[in-house]
C-alpha cells in the first residue's frame, strides 16, 4: 500500500524489512526493546552502569575469544603461553590487558550498579525477579573471574584455586571427597586448570549470556524503576504511553553513549599508564610461575574478593570446625537473594526514605570498603578486629532491615517524577 | 471412538513418562560428573618417595612432594623435643584425637614421630591449605614475616596466610583459624635415615 508514495531507495529498505518481519519479529523487538521502550525520564549517572556493564562483557568476550587462540591450558605451558602472549604475538599484550583491567572494570560497575539499586529500591514489588536474575549474574560472574585468575598459572593462580577449592573441603562427611572431585586429583594440578579453562570460557560465558538476556527481558517486562522509585506506567498519556517515560531510543542510548565515553577514558587510561593498577588488578605474586611446594608470603585475592574473603578469615574455628567461616562468607551472597522481601519501607527510593535508611546505607558502604581494605593485609594488628566489626555490620543492614525500614520517618512520594520538567 | 479424554490416564502417561526420563537423565549424568575424579593417571601418580635424611642438621627442614603436596621433614634440635610436652594447655587438640595421622603416630604423643629427632608431616595447614613457615627454635621472641609469634615460642611452624599457628609436632594452638593439628602421612623409617613416605613399612617399598 505504501510502496507506490515511498521514493525507490525506501522502497528497496522496507521491503526487505518487511521479507524478514514475516519471518523474524525484527521490527517489533526493535520497538519494544529501543525504540518503543518507555523508560522513565529522570534517569541520573547512576543508571549509566547496567549498559556497562553490558559493555565490559562485550569487551571480556571478544578479548576472551582472542586470548584462548594463544594460551595453552596445561599445567607445562599455560605460564610460558601467557609470557608469549604479552611479548610476542601482536598487540597481545594489549588483548590481554583489556581482558585483565575489564575483569576489575566489571566488578567496579556491577558494585556501583548493585548499590544504585539499594539506594532507589529497584529490587521491590514488582522487579524481585530481575533482582535475583542480577544477584545469580553477580554470583557467576564471581565463579568466572576465580576460574580465570587461575588460567595464567602463577604462584598467585596456584594458591588462590588451592585456598578457595579448600572451602569445600570444611564441609561435614563429603568435605574431602568433594574437594578431590573439584580438583580432579589430590592437590591442584593440571587436571584443574584443564577443567577450569573449559568452564572459564564455555559453561560460563553461556550462562551468565543467558542470564543477561533474562534480566533485560523481566527489565522490560516491567518497567525500569527510578531515583524517584515511582511507577511511572500509573500515570499515562492519551497515546497510551507513561507520561513520564521517554523512548529508550534515542534518548537513553545516546546518552548512555556519553557514559561509555567517559567509561573508556578511565579503562584506556588504566590499560596503558597503570595496567597492574599498583597491584590491585594484577598482583606481583603472579608473575613467578605456579610452585605447590612454596606459598607466597601473602595470599590475597584480587580486591573485588577480598571484602568477603575479609569475612571467611573474622571467622574463627569452632567445635572442630572453620566451615563457620565459609558458612558465614556464603551466607554474605545468599543473603542478597532476599533483599526484596527485606525492604519493609512504604518508600523505595532513599529520597524519601527517613534517616535511619541513609545512616545504615552509610555504614553498609563503609562497613564494605573497611572488609575490603581487611582482605588486602595480613590477619594480624588492628585487621581482624576491624574485619569482625565489619562484617557484623554487614549482615546486620539486611538482618535488621525488616525492623528499621518499618520504624523510619518516610517522607510523601510525589505523583510524578522530579527533577527534570 | 468418543472424543471424551480420560485424564487419569493421561495423568498417569504423563508422570510416567516423566519419571523414566528423569531417571535417564540421571543415568546419563553420571558419566560426566564421574569425569571430574582423579583420574587412573592422577592417583597412580600417588606412589611412595624416598627421602634422604641424613644430611639434614638440627634445626633444618626439607621439603618433598608426595602426591603433589607438600611434605616436610625436620630434624629438631634436642632443645625442642625435651619441651614438647610443656605446653599442652595451648593447644587446641594436645593428644592428636580430633586429627589425621597413622596410629603409630598418634601412639608416640607429643613426639609424633617414629624417631622424635625427625618429624615428617603434611606441609598444608588445616585452615586453607596454605603452606606454612617453619620457626624450629625454642626462643623468647621471634620475628617471621614480619609478624611477632608471641613470647616463649617453643618451636614450631607458623602460616602466613591466616596465622595459624603449629608447635613443633604440627600440633595447632588455640585462638587460630586453623582447627586440626598438621596431618602426617603414613611414613616408614629405612636404612640410614632413608625415609619411604606413603607406606607404613618400609618392606613395602619394592
Amino acid at each position: 500500500m505504501s510502496a507506490s508514495s515511498d521514493s525507490a531507495g525506501g522502497t528497496e529498505g522496507r521491503g526487505l524489512i518487511n521479507w524478514i518481519d514475516q519471518r523474524f519479529p525484527l521490527t517489533s523487538l526493535w520497538k519494544e526493546h529501543l525504540a518503543e521502550y518507555y523508560a522513565p525520564k529522570n534517569f541520573n549517572f547512576w543508571y549509566f552502569f547496567g549498559s556497562l556493564a553490558l559493555l565490559v562483557l562485550v569487551n571480556q568476550i571478544v578479548t576472551g575469544i582472542f586470548l584462548t587462540m594463544n594460551y595453552k591450558p596445561s599445567a607445562a605451558e599455560a605460564f610460558a603461553s601467557i609470557q608469549y602472549i604479552m611479548n610476542d604475538v601482536e598487540w597481545g599484550w594489549l588483548i590481554r590487558y583489556m581482558h585483565t583491567t575489564g575483569a576489575s572494570a566489571f566488578f567496579i560497575v556491577v558494585y556501583l550498579h548493585m548499590f544504585r539499586g539499594l539506594m532507589y529500591g529497584s529490587a521491590r514489588k514488582p522487579r524481585e525477579l530481575i533482582w535475583i536474575f542480577g544477584c545469580l549474574i553477580f554470583l557467576l560472574l564471581m565463579a568466572e573471574a576465580f576460574m580465570g585468575y587461575v588460567l595464567p598459572w602463577g604462584n598467585m593462580s596456584f594458591w588462590g584455586a588451592q585456598v578457595i577449592t579448600s572451602l569445600f573441603g570444611s564441609l561435614p562427611v563429603v568435605g574431602s571427597t568433594l574437594v578431590e572431585w573439584i580438583r580432579g586429583d589430590y592437590v591442584i594440578a593440571d587436571a584443574t586448570l584443564n577443567r577450569f579453562f573449559a568452564l572459564h570460557v564455555a559453561a560460563l560465558p553461556l550462562a551468565l549470556v543467558f542470564l543477561v538476556i533474562a534480566h533485560v527481558m523481566a527489565l522490560h517486562e516491567v518497567g525500569s524503576n527510578n531515583p524517584d522509585g515511582i511507577e511511572i506506567k500509573k500515570l499515562k498519556g492519551k497515546d497510551g504511553h507513561p507520561l513520564d517515560g521517554i523512548p529508550f531510543h534515542p534518548y537513553y542510548t545516546v546518552k548512555d553513549m556519553v557514559g561509555v565515553a567517559g567509561f573508556l577514558l578511565l579503562f584506556c587510561g588504566v590499560i596503558f599508564f597503570e595496567p597492574t593498577f599498583g597491584g590491585l588488578f594484577l598482583e606481583s605474586a603472579n608473575y613467578t610461575p605456579a610452585n605447590p611446594l612454596q606459598t607466597p608470603p601473602d595470599i590475597t585475592p584480587v580486591w573485588y574478593f577480598t571484602p568477603f574473603y575479609a569475612m571467611l578469615r573474622a571467622v574463627p574455628s569452632f567445635a572442630g570446625t572453620q566451615v563457620w567461616g565459609v558458612l558465614v562468607m556464603g551466607s554474605a551472597v545468599v543473603i542478597l537473594f532476599f533483599v526484596p522481601w527485606l525492604d519493609r519501607s512504604p518508600a523505595k527510593s532513599i529520597r524519601y526514605k527517613g534517616p535511619i535508611y541513609k545512616i545504615a546505607l552509610a555504614l553498609f558502604v563503609v562497613a564494605f570498603v573497611t572488609l575490603g581494605v581487611c582482605g588486602m593485609h595480613p590477619p594480624a594488628g588492628i585487621y581482624p578486629l576491624l574485619a569482625r566489626v565489619g562484617t557484623a555490620i554487614y549482615f546486620a543492614f539486611f538482618l535488621l532491615m525488616p525492623w528499621y525500614t518499618k520504624i523510619d520517618r518516610v517522607k510523601p512520594v510525589p505523583e510524578r517524577v522530579t527533577g527534570h520538567a | 471412538m468418543d472424543d471424551q479424554v480420560d485424564h487419569s490416564r493421561r495423568r498417569l502417561l504423563t508422570v510416567a513418562t516423566v519419571g523414566t526420563g528423569a531417571i535417564g537423565v540421571a543415568f546419563a549424568a553420571a558419566p560426566f560428573l564421574a569425569s571430574w575424579n582423579p583420574s587412573a593417571r592422577a592417583k597412580a601418580l600417588g606412589a611412595p618417595v624416598e627421602v634422604d635424611a641424613s644430611k639434614l642438621e638440627p634445626g633444618q627442614m626439607i621439603k618433598v612432594a608426595w602426591r603433589g603436596q607438600p611434605i616436610y621433614v625436620v630434624r629438631r634440635t634436642k632443645d625442642v623435643i625435651q619441651h614438647l610436652g610443656d605446653h599442652n594447655d595451648l593447644l587446641v587438640d594436645p593428644d592428636s584425637d580430633a586429627s589425621e595421622q597413622p596410629a603409630y603416630i598418634k601412639a608416640s604423643g607429643a613426639a609424633r614421630a617414629r624417631n622424635p629427632e625427625y618429624w615428617v608431616g603434611l606441609g598444608v595447614c588445616t585452615h586453607l591449605g596454605c603452606a606454612p613457615l617453619g620457626a624450629f627454635e625454642r626462643r623468647k621472641e621471634f620475628q617471621l614475616a614480619g609478624v611477632d609469634l608471641g613470647s616463649n615460642w617453643p618451636g614450631g611452624f607458623y602460616c602466613p596466610c591466616h596465622g595459624s599457628k603449629y608447635d613443633a609436632s604440627g600440633r595447632v594452638f588455640k585462638n587460630v583459624p586453623a582447627p586440626k593439628n598438621l596431618t602426617i602421612p603414613p611414613y616408614a623409617l629405612g636404612k640410614d635415615m632413608h625415609i619411604v613416605i606413603g607406606v607404613d613399612d618400609a618392606s613395602q617399598n619394592a
